[in-house]
């Protein structure tokens, strides 16, 4: 049975992440995890700071089912179906535990030197999760859309818009891993 | 009970992104070094059938089931907001090794502090609303 905690390969992954966008167009919505975010402020009556926020949020109700229901695949997904390990390439894996001190991958989905508890004695790791966070949410509505509403439905519908905020996406996260990981790790 | 359909397109959608490893900080990390083909194999072929399948969708003149309109429409022009927002997302999507769908999986899968990352998005969602009109475009 050790096959069910196996990762799926890129070749099975790509293709139903494609499916997902082609269900969602068919029920008469489009593919895009960050718009969510905007639906939640207006929920929480972000509307009376900016008109940004004034609109019918409850007509994107669906975005907020889909983002519990991600929830609900992530739960069933580690608990059930995962060894919650994720081999990576062992160069890189290497660079990481020399120049950063992060040992954990291959024995962990996510390093624990940031994201377990114990990490909240650092300071500098919430300012890391916190700051982050920002970025991609004022980013993601910045740009009109994040990895999921650019790269994959935007560029699937040959969007120039589309191709220059990937660009982005890959300037900006270039930037991050080269020269500012350096600094703060 | 109209709502239940997307929770399952969720349920079925973050699956994906924990089987695939797309929702882990090692692979943002590992495609940021360039250092294996896994996340770009994942987006790549997600958008060739993409392409294919939304010229199919157009040539054919496809409806959704409920006979609306596919949600298609083309993006407004510009250069700028994609340009800086999108370093913007990345710069973030690098520090915090998890863009917007990812986390949320992350958060059913029972890692709290990505409840930070979460945070910080509604944050700066919100900072975007506020200062938007006072952005170029």
């Amino acid at each position: 049975m050790n096959w069910i905690f196996e990762p799926w390969p890129w070749y099975i992954s790509g293709p139903l992440i494609a499916l997902v966008m082609f269900i969602l167009l068919f029920v008469g919505k489009q593919f895009g995890m960050s718009s969510n975010l905007r639906t939640a402020c207006a929920a929480v009556g972000a509307g009376k700071a900016s008109d940004f926020f004034r609109f019918d949020w409850k007509a994107e109700r669906w975005n907020l089912m889909v983002v519990l229901g991600a929830m609900i695949g992530g739960f069933i997904a580690s608990n059930y179906l995962s060894d919650n390990t994720v081999e990576i390439n062992p160069e890189t894996a290497e660079q990481l535990a020399v120049d950063y001190d992060i040992t954990s991958a291959g024995s962990a989905y996510l390093p624990p030197e940031i994201f377990s508890i114990d990490a909240l004695s650092n300071p500098l790791n919430i300012g890391i999760l916190l700051i982050g966070g920002l970025l991609v949410g004022f980013g993601a509505r910045y740009a009109g859309g994040c990895t999921s509403g650019h790269a994959i439905s935007g560029l699937s519908n040959l969007q120039l818009p589309s191709l220059i905020a990937v660009i982005g996406f890959f300037i900006g996260g270039l930037i991050m891993i080269h020269f500012i990981y350096p600094l703060i790790f | 009970m109209k709502y239940f359909i997307y929770l399952v397109i969720g349920i079925f959608f973050g699956i994906i992104m924990f089987k695939s490893e797309a929702a882990s900080w090692f692979r943002i990390y590992e495609m940021f070094q360039f250092d294996s083909f896994h996340m770009y194999g994942i987006i790549g072929s997600a958008l060739v059938l993409g392409i294919i399948g939304v010229q199919i969708i157009k040539r054919k003149n496809m409806k959704p089931l409920d006979g609306s309109e596919m949600s298609l429409s083309p993006k407004d022009r510009g250069v700028v907001r994609y340009l800086f927002g999108g370093i913007i997302f990345g710069l973030g999507w690098a520090l915090a090794g998890a863009c917007p769908g990812p986390m949320y999986v992350l958060a059913g899968a029972g890692f709290s502090l990505i409840l930070l990352v979460i945070f910080g998005a509604l944050l700066g969602t919100f900072l975007y609303g506020i200062l938007k009109d006072k952005l170029p475009h």
